[in-house]
Protein backbone atom coordinates (compact mmCIF):
# COMPACT_ATOMS: atom_id res chain seq x y z
CA UNK A 1 0.00 0.00 0.00
CA UNK A 2 1.05 3.29 -0.24
CA UNK A 3 1.26 5.60 2.70
CA UNK A 4 2.55 9.69 2.08
CA UNK A 5 5.10 10.41 4.66
CA UNK A 6 5.64 14.15 5.36
CA UNK A 7 8.49 15.42 6.64
CA UNK A 8 9.66 18.79 8.57
CA UNK A 9 11.85 21.62 7.35
CA UNK A 10 14.61 20.92 9.17
CA UNK A 11 14.57 17.47 7.62
CA UNK A 12 13.93 18.19 3.76
CA UNK A 13 17.48 18.23 2.88
CA UNK A 14 17.59 14.32 3.52
CA UNK A 15 14.55 14.49 0.87
CA UNK A 16 16.37 15.77 -1.58
CA UNK A 17 14.32 19.25 -0.19
CA UNK A 18 11.37 17.48 -0.71
CA UNK A 19 7.99 17.65 2.18
CA UNK A 20 6.81 14.15 1.37
CA UNK A 21 7.63 11.06 0.28
CA UNK A 22 5.94 8.46 -1.16
CA UNK A 23 6.73 4.99 0.52
CA UNK A 24 5.28 1.68 -0.78
CA UNK A 25 4.78 -0.80 2.36
CA UNK A 26 2.69 -3.96 2.67
CA UNK A 27 -0.91 -4.15 3.19
CA UNK A 28 -1.07 -5.13 7.18
CA UNK A 29 2.25 -2.49 7.52
CA UNK A 30 2.88 -0.89 10.91
CA UNK A 31 4.50 2.61 11.74
CA UNK A 32 7.71 0.63 12.40
CA UNK A 33 7.94 -1.30 8.97
CA UNK A 34 7.42 2.19 7.16
CA UNK A 35 10.04 3.73 9.04
CA UNK A 36 12.46 0.90 8.00
CA UNK A 37 11.66 1.36 4.53
CA UNK A 38 12.15 4.72 4.54
CA UNK A 39 15.57 4.03 6.00
CA UNK A 40 16.48 1.32 2.87
CA UNK A 41 16.06 4.80 0.64
CA UNK A 42 17.33 7.77 3.03
CA UNK A 43 19.59 6.20 5.60
CA UNK A 44 20.68 9.53 7.24
CA UNK A 45 16.82 10.83 7.86
CA UNK A 46 16.37 7.13 9.41
CA UNK A 47 18.81 7.97 11.76
CA UNK A 48 17.49 11.43 12.45
CA UNK A 49 14.03 9.57 13.39
CA UNK A 50 15.48 6.21 15.58
CA UNK A 51 18.34 5.74 17.22
CA UNK A 52 20.85 2.50 16.80
CA UNK A 53 18.36 0.64 19.15
CA UNK A 54 15.04 1.58 16.91
CA UNK A 55 13.17 3.59 19.49
CA UNK A 56 12.29 7.21 18.42
CA UNK A 57 14.21 10.02 19.68
CA UNK A 58 13.02 11.57 22.60
CA UNK A 59 12.27 14.81 20.26
CA UNK A 60 11.09 13.94 17.37
CA UNK A 61 6.90 12.89 17.17
CA UNK A 62 5.30 11.11 14.70
CA UNK A 63 1.89 11.53 13.34
CA UNK A 64 -0.66 8.65 12.22
CA UNK A 65 -3.72 10.54 11.20
CA UNK A 66 -4.44 13.19 13.63
CA UNK A 67 -2.48 11.07 16.53
CA UNK A 68 1.19 10.86 17.90
CA UNK A 69 2.02 7.90 17.58
CA UNK A 70 3.05 7.83 21.24
CA UNK A 71 -0.59 8.03 21.98
CA UNK A 72 -1.33 5.01 19.77
CA UNK A 73 0.64 1.84 19.83
CA UNK A 74 4.19 3.40 18.62
CA UNK A 75 5.80 1.62 16.20
CA UNK A 76 3.57 -1.28 16.27
CA UNK A 77 0.22 1.00 15.15
CA UNK A 78 -1.01 0.00 12.02
CA UNK A 79 -1.04 1.25 9.27
CA UNK A 80 -4.24 1.89 6.33
CA UNK A 81 -3.97 2.89 2.76
CA UNK A 82 -3.70 6.65 2.05
CA UNK A 83 -3.39 7.63 5.49
CA UNK A 84 -1.38 10.45 5.98
CA UNK A 85 1.95 10.21 8.47
CA UNK A 86 3.48 12.93 9.64
CA UNK A 87 7.35 13.81 10.99
CA UNK A 88 7.30 16.52 13.50
CA UNK A 89 9.77 17.15 15.56
CA UNK A 90 9.54 19.03 19.05
CA UNK A 91 11.58 22.07 18.77
CA UNK A 92 12.25 22.27 22.46
CA UNK A 93 15.20 24.15 24.81
CA UNK A 94 16.03 27.28 26.00
CA UNK B 1 50.21 33.68 10.37
CA UNK B 2 46.52 33.02 10.98
CA UNK B 3 45.01 31.17 12.98
CA UNK B 4 41.69 29.68 13.85
CA UNK B 5 39.88 29.61 17.36
CA UNK B 6 36.59 26.85 17.19
CA UNK B 7 34.30 27.24 20.51
CA UNK B 8 31.69 24.86 21.03
CA UNK B 9 28.78 26.36 23.01
CA UNK B 10 25.74 25.21 24.79
CA UNK B 11 24.00 26.60 21.47
CA UNK B 12 25.96 25.76 18.19
CA UNK B 13 29.75 25.91 17.03
CA UNK B 14 31.61 29.75 16.92
CA UNK B 15 34.81 30.48 15.17
CA UNK B 16 37.02 33.10 15.19
CA UNK B 17 40.03 34.16 13.14
CA UNK B 18 43.26 36.50 13.68
CA UNK B 19 46.30 36.91 11.96
CA UNK B 20 48.14 37.94 15.06
CA UNK B 21 46.08 36.29 18.06
CA UNK B 22 45.11 39.71 19.12
CA UNK B 23 42.42 40.76 17.20
CA UNK B 24 40.12 38.75 16.25
CA UNK B 25 36.81 38.14 14.04
CA UNK B 26 34.34 36.28 15.15
CA UNK B 27 31.41 33.84 13.30
CA UNK B 28 28.25 31.79 14.35
CA UNK B 29 26.70 29.74 15.07
CA UNK B 30 27.99 28.11 12.68
CA UNK B 31 25.15 25.93 10.48
CA UNK B 32 27.30 22.33 10.28
CA UNK B 33 23.91 20.82 8.64
CA UNK B 34 22.17 21.78 5.48
CA UNK B 35 18.74 22.30 7.34
CA UNK B 36 20.17 24.18 9.89
CA UNK B 37 19.18 23.02 12.97
CA UNK B 38 22.79 22.65 14.22
CA UNK B 39 22.86 26.04 15.12
CA UNK B 40 21.30 25.01 18.15
CA UNK B 41 23.06 21.67 19.30
CA UNK B 42 25.41 21.24 22.00
CA UNK B 43 28.68 21.21 20.72
CA UNK B 44 30.99 19.31 23.51
CA UNK B 45 33.56 17.83 21.32
CA UNK B 46 35.96 19.40 18.99
CA UNK B 47 38.95 17.58 17.19
CA UNK B 48 41.91 19.22 15.37
CA UNK B 49 44.60 17.81 13.16
CA UNK B 50 47.68 20.07 12.80
CA UNK B 51 49.18 17.43 10.28
CA UNK B 52 46.14 17.90 7.71
CA UNK B 53 43.95 20.75 8.70
CA UNK B 54 41.30 18.34 9.05
CA UNK B 55 38.81 19.44 12.10
CA UNK B 56 35.72 17.08 13.53
CA UNK B 57 32.77 18.36 15.71
CA UNK B 58 30.70 16.31 17.72
CA UNK B 59 27.27 17.98 18.13
CA UNK B 60 24.13 16.48 20.16
CA UNK B 61 21.14 17.66 18.38
CA UNK B 62 17.34 16.83 18.39
CA UNK B 63 18.32 14.51 15.96
CA UNK B 64 20.54 12.74 17.86
CA UNK B 65 24.31 13.12 18.12
CA UNK B 66 26.68 12.78 15.15
CA UNK B 67 29.91 14.16 13.67
CA UNK B 68 30.52 16.77 11.00
CA UNK B 69 34.14 16.79 9.64
CA UNK B 70 35.64 19.93 7.41
CA UNK B 71 38.71 19.77 5.56
CA UNK B 72 39.00 23.48 4.72
CA UNK B 73 39.59 25.50 7.99
CA UNK B 74 35.64 25.44 8.73
CA UNK B 75 34.47 26.52 5.31
CA UNK B 76 32.52 23.68 4.58
CA UNK B 77 30.70 20.70 6.77
CA UNK B 78 29.93 17.06 5.66
CA UNK B 79 28.65 14.76 7.88
CA UNK B 80 28.32 10.90 6.96
CA UNK B 81 25.51 9.10 5.90
CA UNK B 82 25.58 6.59 8.00
CA UNK B 83 25.36 6.68 12.07
CA UNK B 84 29.23 7.09 12.73
CA UNK B 85 28.77 5.11 15.95
CA UNK B 86 26.02 2.76 16.91
CA UNK B 87 26.03 0.40 20.45
CA UNK B 88 26.11 -2.40 19.70
CA UNK B 89 22.75 -4.25 20.97
CA UNK B 90 23.96 -7.04 22.52
CA UNK B 91 25.41 -5.53 25.69
CA UNK B 92 23.16 -5.91 29.14
CA UNK B 93 21.95 -2.39 29.40
CA UNK B 94 23.69 -0.14 31.84
CA UNK B 95 22.00 2.74 33.20
CA UNK B 96 23.01 6.27 32.04
CA UNK B 97 23.08 7.70 35.89
CA UNK B 98 21.69 11.30 36.49
CA UNK B 99 23.12 14.17 34.08
CA UNK B 100 23.51 17.42 35.17
CA UNK B 101 21.52 18.68 32.03
CA UNK B 102 19.07 16.18 30.86
CA UNK B 103 20.76 16.63 27.46
CA UNK B 104 17.75 16.96 24.21
CA UNK B 105 18.23 13.45 23.11
CA UNK B 106 17.95 11.16 26.23
CA UNK B 107 16.72 7.53 24.96
CA UNK B 108 13.11 7.13 24.49
CA UNK B 109 13.63 3.82 26.58
CA UNK B 110 15.64 3.64 29.81
CA UNK B 111 16.59 -0.14 28.91
CA UNK B 112 18.70 0.43 25.74
CA UNK B 113 22.09 1.58 25.30
CA UNK B 114 22.43 4.64 22.84
CA UNK B 115 25.15 7.73 21.85
CA UNK B 116 24.35 10.18 24.21
CA UNK B 117 26.85 12.88 23.40
CA UNK B 118 29.99 12.60 21.90
CA UNK B 119 32.14 14.12 24.83
CA UNK B 120 35.50 14.05 23.27
CA UNK B 121 37.52 13.97 19.68
CA UNK B 122 41.43 13.33 18.89
CA UNK B 123 43.25 12.39 16.51
CA UNK B 124 45.61 9.80 16.62
CA UNK B 125 48.45 8.70 13.95
CA UNK B 126 47.11 8.88 9.96
CA UNK B 127 43.61 8.27 9.64
CA UNK B 128 43.00 7.01 13.33
CA UNK B 129 40.55 8.75 15.43
CA UNK B 130 39.33 8.19 18.91
CA UNK B 131 36.00 9.40 20.76
CA UNK B 132 35.16 9.23 23.98
CA UNK B 133 31.31 9.34 24.48
CA UNK B 134 28.53 9.03 26.85
CA UNK B 135 27.38 6.57 28.47
CA UNK B 136 31.04 5.99 29.24
CA UNK B 137 32.61 4.47 26.02
CA UNK B 138 35.85 4.96 23.59
CA UNK B 139 35.31 4.25 20.20
CA UNK B 140 38.38 4.03 17.55
CA UNK B 141 37.77 5.29 13.77
CA UNK B 142 40.80 4.12 11.36
CA UNK B 143 38.78 5.91 8.54
CA UNK B 144 39.60 9.99 9.55
CA UNK B 145 35.87 9.69 11.76
CA UNK B 146 33.84 9.09 9.08
CA UNK B 147 33.08 5.24 10.90
CA UNK B 148 34.06 3.96 14.62
CA UNK B 149 34.29 0.73 16.51
CA UNK B 150 33.27 0.14 19.97
CA UNK B 151 35.79 -0.43 22.32
CA UNK B 152 34.45 -3.46 24.09
CA UNK B 153 37.68 -3.96 26.42
CA UNK B 154 37.26 -0.60 28.18
CA UNK B 155 33.55 -1.15 28.60
CA UNK B 156 33.91 -4.73 30.09
CA UNK B 157 36.61 -3.35 32.57
CA UNK B 158 35.81 -5.20 35.58
CA UNK B 159 36.29 -1.69 37.58
CA UNK B 160 32.90 -0.25 35.82
CA UNK B 161 30.98 -0.98 39.01
CA UNK B 162 32.95 1.57 40.31
CA UNK B 163 32.36 4.21 37.71
CA UNK B 164 29.58 6.56 38.17
CA UNK B 165 28.10 9.81 36.65
CA UNK B 166 30.22 13.00 36.90
CA UNK B 167 27.25 15.72 37.21
CA UNK B 168 27.72 16.77 33.33
CA UNK B 169 26.98 13.07 32.46
CA UNK B 170 29.02 9.60 32.29
CA UNK B 171 31.66 9.62 29.78
CA UNK B 172 35.10 9.11 28.83
CA UNK B 173 35.72 13.06 28.41
CA UNK B 174 39.72 12.79 27.75
CA UNK B 175 41.80 10.43 25.40
CA UNK B 176 45.73 11.27 25.72
CA UNK B 177 47.58 9.69 22.93
CA UNK B 178 51.67 8.68 23.47
CA UNK B 179 53.12 10.03 20.27
CA UNK B 180 55.81 7.83 21.16
CA UNK B 181 54.48 4.88 21.30
CA UNK B 182 50.86 4.70 19.32
CA UNK B 183 50.07 1.81 21.31
CA UNK B 184 49.83 3.29 24.32
CA UNK B 185 46.68 5.35 25.12
CA UNK B 186 45.16 7.53 28.20
CA UNK B 187 41.96 7.99 28.90
CA UNK B 188 39.78 9.72 31.86
CA UNK B 189 36.25 9.45 33.01
CA UNK B 190 33.83 11.15 35.67
CA UNK B 191 33.45 9.56 37.63
CA UNK B 192 35.61 6.20 36.98
CA UNK B 193 39.37 7.69 37.19
CA UNK B 194 42.33 7.01 34.57
CA UNK B 195 43.18 3.97 32.26
CA UNK B 196 46.10 3.17 30.15
CA UNK B 197 46.39 0.83 27.44
CA UNK B 198 49.56 -0.47 26.15
CA UNK B 199 48.39 -2.95 23.38
CA UNK B 200 45.89 0.06 21.24
CA UNK B 201 42.77 -0.94 23.03
CA UNK B 202 42.63 -4.46 23.92
CA UNK B 203 43.14 -4.29 27.51
CA UNK B 204 42.80 -1.53 29.98
CA UNK B 205 44.58 -0.68 33.54
CA UNK B 206 43.70 1.45 35.94
CA UNK B 207 45.96 4.01 36.67
CA UNK B 208 44.43 5.97 39.58
CA UNK B 209 45.44 4.87 42.54
CA UNK B 210 47.30 7.38 45.03
CA UNK B 211 44.41 10.17 43.57
CA UNK B 212 42.35 10.77 46.77
CA UNK B 213 38.67 11.55 47.64
CA UNK B 214 37.13 13.39 49.98
CA UNK B 215 33.27 12.67 49.35
CA UNK B 216 33.92 8.57 49.70
CA UNK B 217 34.14 6.84 53.13
CA UNK B 218 37.49 5.09 51.50
CA UNK B 219 39.72 8.42 50.49
CA UNK B 220 42.46 6.26 48.88
CA UNK B 221 40.14 3.72 46.19
CA UNK B 222 42.16 1.74 43.46
CA UNK B 223 39.76 3.47 41.27
CA UNK B 224 36.34 5.51 40.72
CA UNK B 225 37.63 8.77 41.56
CA UNK B 226 35.95 11.58 39.35
CA UNK B 227 38.90 12.79 37.30
CA UNK B 228 38.35 16.21 35.34
CA UNK B 229 41.47 16.56 32.78
CA UNK B 230 44.50 14.83 32.16
CA UNK B 231 47.46 16.33 29.99
CA UNK B 232 50.39 14.95 28.85
CA UNK B 233 53.89 16.98 29.09
CA UNK B 234 56.59 16.75 26.38
CA UNK B 235 58.51 14.57 28.70
CA UNK B 236 55.81 12.58 29.02
CA UNK B 237 54.70 13.30 32.58
CA UNK B 238 51.06 13.32 33.07
CA UNK B 239 49.15 15.89 35.06
CA UNK B 240 46.05 15.74 35.86
CA UNK B 241 43.21 17.95 37.74
CA UNK B 242 40.75 15.76 39.94
CA UNK B 243 37.75 16.73 41.75
CA UNK B 244 40.29 17.54 44.46
CA UNK B 245 44.13 18.28 44.18
CA UNK B 246 45.99 18.36 40.85
CA UNK B 247 48.15 15.72 40.28
CA UNK B 248 51.43 15.02 38.45
CA UNK B 249 53.14 11.50 37.65
CA UNK B 250 56.27 9.97 35.84
CA UNK B 251 55.18 6.99 36.53
CA UNK B 252 51.46 6.42 37.06
CA UNK B 253 51.70 2.83 38.09
CA UNK B 254 53.98 4.00 40.77
CA UNK B 255 51.08 7.06 41.97
CA UNK B 256 50.97 10.36 41.73
CA UNK B 257 52.52 13.58 43.59
CA UNK B 258 50.09 16.27 44.51
CA UNK B 259 51.07 19.52 42.84
CA UNK B 260 48.06 21.71 44.28
CA UNK B 261 50.27 23.49 47.14
CA UNK B 262 51.19 26.57 45.62
CA UNK B 263 47.45 27.02 43.57
CA UNK B 264 44.79 29.07 45.22
CA UNK B 265 42.88 26.01 44.95
CA UNK B 266 42.68 22.09 44.99
CA UNK B 267 39.40 22.20 42.93
CA UNK B 268 39.06 22.93 38.88
CA UNK B 269 38.49 21.34 35.44
CA UNK B 270 40.77 22.38 33.32
CA UNK B 271 44.98 21.93 32.85
CA UNK B 272 46.57 22.09 29.85
CA UNK B 273 50.54 21.11 29.24
CA UNK B 274 52.96 23.43 27.42
CA UNK B 275 53.37 21.52 23.57
CA UNK B 276 56.95 21.61 23.47
CA UNK B 277 58.66 22.69 27.26
CA UNK B 278 58.59 20.10 29.57
CA UNK B 279 57.32 21.06 33.42
CA UNK B 280 55.14 24.08 31.88
CA UNK B 281 51.58 24.13 32.08
CA UNK B 282 48.81 26.11 32.69
CA UNK B 283 45.66 25.54 35.22
CA UNK B 284 42.23 27.19 35.42
CA UNK B 285 40.86 26.46 39.26
CA UNK B 286 37.96 27.14 40.52
CA UNK B 287 36.99 28.17 43.95
CA UNK B 288 35.84 25.11 45.19
CA UNK B 289 33.18 22.03 44.51
CA UNK B 290 31.05 24.07 46.60
CA UNK B 291 31.41 27.24 45.28
CA UNK B 292 32.38 27.25 41.09
CA UNK B 293 33.83 30.67 41.00
CA UNK B 294 37.21 31.44 39.67
CA UNK B 295 39.35 31.87 43.28
CA UNK B 296 38.88 34.85 44.75
CA UNK B 297 36.45 36.13 41.57
CA UNK B 298 39.21 37.13 39.48
CA UNK B 299 39.15 35.42 35.93
CA UNK B 300 42.93 34.00 34.66
CA UNK B 301 44.92 31.15 34.39
CA UNK B 302 47.67 30.19 36.93
CA UNK B 303 51.33 28.88 35.41
CA UNK B 304 53.77 26.95 36.29
CA UNK B 305 57.40 26.03 34.54
CA UNK B 306 58.42 23.28 37.55
CA UNK B 307 56.04 20.76 36.98
CA UNK B 308 53.56 21.72 38.99
CA UNK B 309 56.21 22.60 42.20
CA UNK B 310 55.39 26.25 42.49
CA UNK B 311 52.58 28.52 40.21
CA UNK B 312 52.12 32.03 39.12
CA UNK B 313 48.92 33.73 38.46
CA UNK B 314 48.96 34.76 34.71
CA UNK B 315 46.01 36.95 34.34
CA UNK B 316 47.27 40.02 32.33
CA UNK B 317 45.09 41.48 30.07
CA UNK B 318 42.03 39.79 32.10
CA UNK B 319 38.89 41.90 33.54
CA UNK B 320 40.07 42.71 37.14
CA UNK B 321 35.59 42.86 38.16
CA UNK B 322 34.47 40.43 40.29
CA UNK B 323 34.18 37.36 37.29
CA UNK B 324 31.72 34.33 37.86
CA UNK B 325 31.96 31.81 35.25
CA UNK B 326 33.89 28.97 35.70
CA UNK B 327 36.09 27.01 32.97
CA UNK B 328 34.98 23.46 31.96
CA UNK B 329 37.56 20.84 31.42
CA UNK B 330 37.56 21.28 27.68
CA UNK B 331 37.22 25.05 28.04
CA UNK B 332 41.10 25.70 27.47
CA UNK B 333 43.60 24.15 24.94
CA UNK B 334 46.50 25.18 22.78
CA UNK B 335 47.03 25.90 19.40
CA UNK B 336 50.99 24.18 19.89
CA UNK B 337 51.78 26.70 16.86
CA UNK B 338 55.35 26.07 17.02
CA UNK B 339 57.63 28.20 18.07
CA UNK B 340 55.19 30.15 19.94
CA UNK B 341 52.47 28.45 20.60
CA UNK B 342 48.92 30.52 21.82
CA UNK B 343 46.76 29.78 24.82
CA UNK B 344 42.80 29.72 24.62
CA UNK B 345 40.24 29.78 27.16
CA UNK B 346 36.48 30.20 27.91
CA UNK B 347 34.20 30.43 30.00
CA UNK B 348 30.88 29.56 31.04
CA UNK B 349 29.83 33.08 30.63
CA UNK B 350 30.26 32.98 27.11
CA UNK B 351 33.80 34.98 26.67
CA UNK B 352 36.70 33.61 25.30
CA UNK B 353 40.31 34.93 25.38
CA UNK B 354 43.64 33.82 23.82
CA UNK B 355 47.31 34.92 24.35
CA UNK B 356 50.64 33.66 22.74
CA UNK B 357 53.05 32.27 25.19
CA UNK B 358 55.77 35.41 23.94
CA UNK B 359 52.87 37.90 25.00
CA UNK B 360 51.95 36.60 28.36
CA UNK B 361 48.64 38.97 27.29
CA UNK B 362 44.91 37.92 26.92
CA UNK B 363 43.21 39.06 24.50
CA UNK B 364 39.57 38.58 23.64
CA UNK B 365 38.23 36.25 21.29
CA UNK B 366 34.48 36.70 22.10
CA UNK B 367 32.23 37.61 24.44
CA UNK B 368 28.55 36.62 25.53
CA UNK B 369 28.21 33.83 23.94
CA UNK B 370 26.34 30.83 25.49
CA UNK B 371 28.12 28.81 28.07
CA UNK B 372 31.26 27.54 26.65
CA UNK B 373 31.64 23.85 26.68
CA UNK B 374 35.17 23.26 24.65
CA UNK B 375 37.63 25.49 22.67
CA UNK B 376 40.08 24.47 20.24
CA UNK B 377 42.54 26.26 18.01
CA UNK B 378 44.83 25.76 15.05
CA UNK B 379 47.49 27.30 13.11
CA UNK B 380 45.96 27.53 9.62
CA UNK B 381 48.86 28.93 7.35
Amino acid sequence: MHIDLKIPAALASECGGARAIAVEVPDGANLGDLLDAVAADYPRLARRVRDEAGQLRRFVNVYVGDDESRRLEGQATPLKAGQPVQILPSIAGG
Amino acid sequence: MAYLVLIGTRKGLFTATSDDRRTWRLDGPVILDEDGFTAVAEIYAIGTDPDTGRILVGAATWFGPSIWRSDDYAATWSEPIEAPMAFPQDLPYRPLDFSETAGIDQPESDQTNTVKRIWQLTFGPGDRVWAGVEPTSLWTSDDGGQTFTFNRALWEHPEHTTWASGAGGPAVHTIVPDPTDPKTQTVAISSGGIYQTRDDGHSWTGITKGITVDYAPDETPDSGQCIHKVTRGTDGTLYTQSHGPAYRSTRPDGGWTDISANLPSKFGFAIVAHPTEAGTVMAWPVTASMERTPPDRQVGAWRTEDSGDTWQPWHNGLPTDPYFGGILRDGACTDAAPGDPGWYFGTRCGDVWAAADSDGRWHQVAAHLPDVLCVRAMETA
